[in-house]
C-alpha cells in the first residue's frame, strides 16, 4: 500500500522534471558497467553529479556502489574512491571477493581507495560550535591521490548518528553535495530505507539529479531482489521495476520492458531431430528462431522430443543449452539413452550443456537473469527448457507468463531456436496449457495417451505452427531403442486412424489414404 | 594535594586538529590553553596540526570534525569535538576534572 503511494509521488515528480523544458542538452553520462542498468539508463549514471542509492538493509546498495567502482576501474580508466562509514576494509575486501572483484590488487594499483570512516557516538564529547571540513579535506586528499573521477559515500547518513548535532550535518551534507559537483566526479551515495522514507535522514532532498531504489522481497518463499529508477533528471528512463540479481559476477539487472517485435523472421528450416516429425511439417522442421512448446501429460515423452532435438543441433555442430528443471545433467544422459538417444559426446564434446537448477532455488527473476547470462555467455544457437512449467513453484501465471515473453523476445533477437516442455495436469483439458503461454509460441506441439483396446499408445498432433504448411494428424508414435519413431499412418476402411495393435491388424490389410495430409496455413 | 595517589603527575598530551585559521580553529586554540594552564599547569604539551598542510592526517588519524582536540595521553584515546567553548565538558571529556579538583 505505502510502495504504491510513494512511487506515485516519484512518478509526479518526474514528469514535473521532464517537462521542465525542451531546450535541455543532452546529459553526460558516466557507464556503470553493470549489465542491464546502463541499458536502463541510457548509458549510466548522471557524469560529474551524485546519484542517491537506497534501500532497505541487505538490498544490495553496498556492492553495487562497490562494482560501480571497480568497473569505472577496471574497464573505463576511471579510478575511484569509496568512503565507508560502515563496512571495515576488511569486510569490504571480503564482500568484494564474492563478486569476483579484487579490491586488494585495485588499491595496491591506485585504482582504488578505501576509506573507512569510524565514527562512535559514545567516545565523543561535544563542546562548542564544528564543522566537517575534515571530511572535506580527507575526501579530497583521496581523490586527489589517485585522481579518482568516481566516489562512493556508504552511508554517509551515519553521519547522523553519529555526531550529536543534526543541523550542523545537514548543513555540511548540502555543502557536501555543492563541492562533489565542483570536483566532477561522478558519485554514489547510499542510503537505507525506512518506513515511509526514501532514506532516514532525508538524503533525497540532496541529491536530486538520480535516484535508484534497491527492493528485495519475498514471494512464493523466494527472494527476489528489484531496482527502479525513481528519478533521473534531464534522462528519459524506465520507470518499471527491474529485477536483478547478484552473483559471482556481479550485478545483473534485466531490464522488463520487452525487446520488442522487431526481430527478424528467418526461413532456414531447423530439423526436430525426431524422425518422421519433421514431414508433419512440410518436411522441413522448424523454422530458426521459432519458439516451440511441446505439451502433454506425465509420461507422454516431452524430454524425449526435447532430446532429440537437442541432438540434431549438436549433430549440426551447434551448440546447445539445455535448461533442466526437474533432473539432473546425469539423469537426463542416462534416461536418453535408455531410449537410444546419445548425449553424452556432445556434452564431452561441449556442444551441449546441460544447467540443472531446481526451480525454488532462485527467484523466478533471478532464475530469468541467470538463463539469459547463460545465454548471452555461450551463445548457443539452440535452447531447450524442460519443463517451463515447473517455474510455476516460483511464480504466478502472470508473471511466468512474463517471464517467458521476454526470454522468447530475448532469444528471438538473436535467431535462437527455442524449444519448451510444459507439463499438462491430467483432468485439464489437453489443449489447455497451464500457463496460457501457447500464444506465445510459433509452434505447439501436444503429446499424449490414447487409451483404447485395453492399450495406452502415444500420440503427437501439431495444434499450431506459425507461418508454415503442417500436418493436421494425430501422429501415433513409439519409443524405440533409437528413439522416437512416428510410425506410418494406418487408415481403417471407415477413414479412422487405426493405432497400437489395432494398426498392426489394418497394416495387413491394404492401406486407404495413407499420406499425412497437409493443411496450409498462412498466418 | 597528593599527586602519587591521583596520578596527576602524568603528562597530558593533547592534539588539536583545524583547518587553517578559521574562527573555530583559533578559539578552539584559545580555550584549550586557558583550560591547561588553569587545570593542567605544567603537564601537558599541545600539538595543533593543520589538515590543510597535512592532509594525509585526516585518513590517518580519522578525523573528520573540525576542530578536534584529541587526548593522546593518558590512555584510553578520547575524542573531543567543537570549539571547545564549554568548558565544563572539555574537562569531563578530558576526565580532567574528578580527580584532579578532587586532590
Amino acid at each position: 500500500m505505502t510502495a504504491t503511494v510513494r512511487l506515485r509521488k516519484a512518478e509526479s515528480t518526474k514528469r514535473a522534471g521532464n517537462g521542465s523544458g525542451p531546450t535541455r542538452r543532452p546529459l553526460a553520462k558516466a557507464p556503470t558497467g553493470i549489465p542491464g542498468l546502463d541499458e536502463i539508463t541510457n548509458g549510466g549514471l548522471p557524469r560529474g553529479r551524485p546519484t542517491l542509492v537506497c534501500g532497505g538493509a541487505g538490498c544490495g546498495k553496498t556492492l553495487l556502489a562497490m562494482e560501480f567502482l571497480v568497473r569505472g576501474a577496471l574497464d573505463y580508466d576511471e579510478p575511484g574512491v569509496f568512503m565507508s562509514f560502515e563496512e571495515t576494509p576488511d569486510d569490504l575486501v571480503e564482500n568484494a571477493q564474492s563478486l569476483g572483484f579484487d579490491l586488494q590488487r585495485l588499491a595496491a594499483r591506485r585504482r582504488l581507495l578505501l576509506d573507512y570512516v569510524q565514527l562512535e557516538r559514545d567516545k565523543l564529547t561535544e563542546s562548542g560550535e564544528y564543522d566537517l571540513e575534515g571530511l572535506f579535506i580527507r575526501l579530497d586528499h583521496a581523490i586527489e591521490a589517485i585522481g579518482a573521477k568516481r566516489v562512493v559515500l556508504d552511508t554517509i547518513e551515519l553521519l547522523f548518528s553519529g555526531l550529536p548535532n543534526k543541523f550542523v550535518v545537514r548543513a555540511e551534507l548540502v555543502r557536501l553535495f555543492r563541492w562533489l559537483k565542483t570536483k566532477r566526479v561522478t558519485a554514489i551515495v547510499t542510503g537505507e530505507r525506512e518506513g515511509e522514507h526514501l532514506t532516514r535522514h532525508g538524503l533525497e532532498e540532496f541529491v536530486s539529479d538520480c535516484v535508484i531504489l534497491l527492493d528485495q522481497r519475498v514471494m512464493k518463499q523466494s527472494a527476489t531482489r528489484r531496482l527502479r529508477i525513481l528519478k533521473y533528471r534531464g534522462s528519459a528512463h524506465g520507470g518499471n521495476e527491474m529485477p536483478f540479481l547478484i552473483d559471482d559476477h556481479g550485478l545483473s539487472v534485466l531490464p522488463i520492458t520487452s525487446l520488442g517485435l522487431a526481430h527478424e523472421a528467418s526461413t532456414a528450416h531447423l530439423s526436430t531431430g525426431v524422425t518422421g516429425l519433421d514431414a508433419m511439417f512440410g518436411k522441413k522442421g522448424f523454422f530458426r528462431g521459432n519458439s516451440v512448446l511441446v505439451s502433454g501429460t506425465a509420461g507422454t515423452g516431452k524430454s524425449s522430443v526435447a532430446s532429440h532435438f537437442a541432438e540434431a543441433a549438436c549433430r549440426r555442430g551447434e551448440r546447445c543449452l539445455y535448461f533442466a528443471f526437474e533432473e539432473s545433467p546425469d539423469q537426463i544422459i542416462r534416461n536418453m539413452r535408455s531410449i537410444g538417444i546419445d548425449l553424452e559426446p556432445w556434452t564431452r564434446r561441449d556442444l551441449l550443456r546441460v544447467h540443472a537448477q531446481r526451480p525454488t532455488a532462485l527467484g523466478l527473476e533471478a532464475h530469468l537473469v541467470a538463463m539469459h547470462r547463460l545465454i548471452d555467455d555461450w551463445k548457443p544457437r539452440v535452447v531447450v527448457v524442460d519443463p517451463v512449467t515447473n517455474m510455476t513453484a516460483v511464480g504466478t501465471e502472470t508473471e511466468v507468463k512474463a517471464m517467458l515473453a521476454r526470454l522468447i523476445d530475448f532469444m528471438k533477437l538473436r535467431q535462437i531456436t527455442a524449444l519448451f516442455t510444459s507439463l499438462t495436469e491430467g483432468g485439464k483439458a489437453a489443449e489447455r496449457t497451464d500457463l496460457g503461454v501457447s500464444s506465445l509460441m510459433d509452434i505447439w506441439m501436444l503429446l499424449g495417451n490414447v487409451e483404447s483396446n485395453g492399450e495406452r499408445n502415444r500420440t503427437i498432433q501439431i495444434v499450431k505452427a506459425r507461418g508454415m504448411a503442417h500436418s493436421n494428424q494425430v501422429r501415433e508414435f513409439v519409443m524405440t531403442d533409437r528413439g522416437v519413431l512416428l510410425v506410418d499412418i494406418s487408415r481403417r476402411a471407415d477413414g479412422s486412424v487405426a493405432i497400437g495393435s489395432a494398426r498392426g491388424a489394418q497394416q495387413q490389410a491394404p492401406l486407404v489414404g495413407g499420406k499425412p495430409s497437409v493443411r496450409r496455413r498462412t498466418k | 594535594m597528593n599527586p602519587k595517589k591521583n596520578g596527576a603527575r602524568r603528562t597530558w598530551r593533547l592534539r588539536l586538529y583545524v583547518a587553517g585559521q578559521t574562527p573555530k580553529s583559533i578559539t578552539a586554540l584559545a580555550n584549550l590553553k586557558r583550560l591547561c594552564d588553569s587545570h593542567l599547569a605544567g603537564r601537558y604539551s599541545i600539538e595543533v596540526i593543520d589538515l590543510l598542510s597535512q592532509p594525509d592526517l585526516a585518513r590517518r588519524d580519522d578525523i573528520v570534525v573540525i576542530p578536534t582536540l584529541v587526548r593522546q595521553l593518558p590512555p584510553p584515546i578520547r575524542k573531543i569535538i567543537g570549539d571547545l567553548s564549554n568548558m565544563e565538558r572539555v574537562l569531563v571529556g578530558l576526565d580532567v576534572l574528578p580527580r584532579d579538583e578532587e586532590a
